[in-house]
């Protein structure tokens, strides 16, 4: 396929498109683990309690 | 059945099985679309190989405006019957309008550039677009400004369906002035203007689209429920500090928080 003479347009179109999908998607799972991460560390921390014992 | 479903306890039960189905199915559906895009689509006679760029510009394009359209609806479910989950939806949302909607507008320019000559002109249709951005970068900034969520979820609710006047003005731009951006050609009286050929696979590209935006705000709302019981459990650690230690907090998952932060 010869993509001349707009081929840098075009290009450019998927590869900002992929980088915008790509960083949305990144974001998502990064920010879901961090989630995840920090809730799970506040119900343990309430489950044992500060001195490690079950309140 | 409807409220039970959209309870934020349920909601992150039933949408934990479907999330890899959903982007399961979403990446095969756009490695289908691509390689239609890529490998069978024909140049079109007057755009030439450009043409591709259409096939992301224009699902890029239907999910800013979709994504608005359903954080007005969430913005009704915040104002009339102050859902919990109404809110949360319209905030998962407004993140992915914003990046399609500069998808939109930047493919657009590439576009632009080579067929008509410019990257930009201020024609209704490309000028209603960036008011779109603009104003989902309002709203996220609103969110970030006012800290206490049930304030800030009225506000942004109002913003939001104050906002929602761009959407009509938006498809109907093209017909109500004279603009270098073309009339509607998929959906219009008569039936598309473009070959089925094009068609086509412009549509799956649509569709997959749709259900990778739909994933990523299912993941986003998700994620949003989690945030906001973590701040709830900070907020009752910070009370309970607050009193000396004397009355320890109560576990997340607890009726008692349940019923203090009702849905969450």
């Amino acid at each position: 396929m010869d993509l001349e003479p707009h081929g840098g347009f075009i290009l450019g179109a998927y590869a900002f498109t992929a980088l915008v999908i790509g960083g949305l998607i990144l974001h998502a799972l990064r920010d879901a683990r961090a989630q995840r991460r920090t809730l799970a560390a506040m119900q343990d921390e309430r489950t044992d309690g500060p001195s490690g014992e079950p309140s | 059945m409807w409220t039970r479903l959209a309870h934020p306890g349920h909601f992150l039960r039933w949408t934990a099985p479907v999330m890899p189905w959903l982007a399961g199915l979403s990446a095969a559906l756009l490695a289908y679309g691509l390689y239609l895009t890529w490998f069978v689509v024909p140049a079109d006679y007057q755009q030439g190989e450009t043409v591709r760029i259409m096939y992301i510009h224009v699902p890029a394009a239907w999910l800013g405006v979709f994504f608005y359209g359903s954080m007005a609806l969430s913005a009704i479910g915040t104002l009339v019957w102050r859902h919990p989950l109404a809110d949360v939806a319209q905030r998962a949302a407004a993140p992915i309008g914003a990046a399609f909607t500069l998808v939109c507008l930047v493919t657009g320019s590439l576009w632009g550039k080579p067929m008509w000559g410019t990257y930009w002109v201020w024609d209704a249709r490309l000028t209603s677009m960036l008011i779109l951005f603009l104003i989902y970068c309002g709203i996220i900034a609103l969110w970030r400004t006012i800290e206490d969520p049930n304030r800030a979820a009225r506000a942004i609710a109002i913003l939001t369906l104050v906002g929602a006047v761009n959407l009509p003005i938006i498809k109907f731009s093209v017909n109500w002035w004279s603009t270098l951006h073309q009339p509607a050609s998929i959906l219009r009286m008569g039936g598309s203007t473009i070959d089925p050929s094009m068609l086509y696979p412009l549509l799956l590209m649509i569709l997959a689209f749709t259900l990778l935006g739909i994933t990523l705000h299912l993941q986003g709302m998700r994620t949003e429920i989690l945030r906001r019981r973590v701040r709830v459990l900070t907020i009752r650690e910070a009370e309970a500090l607050d009193q000396g230690g004397a009355r320890r907090p109560t576990p997340a998952s607890s009726p008692v928080l349940d019923r203090a932060i009702p849905g969450l």
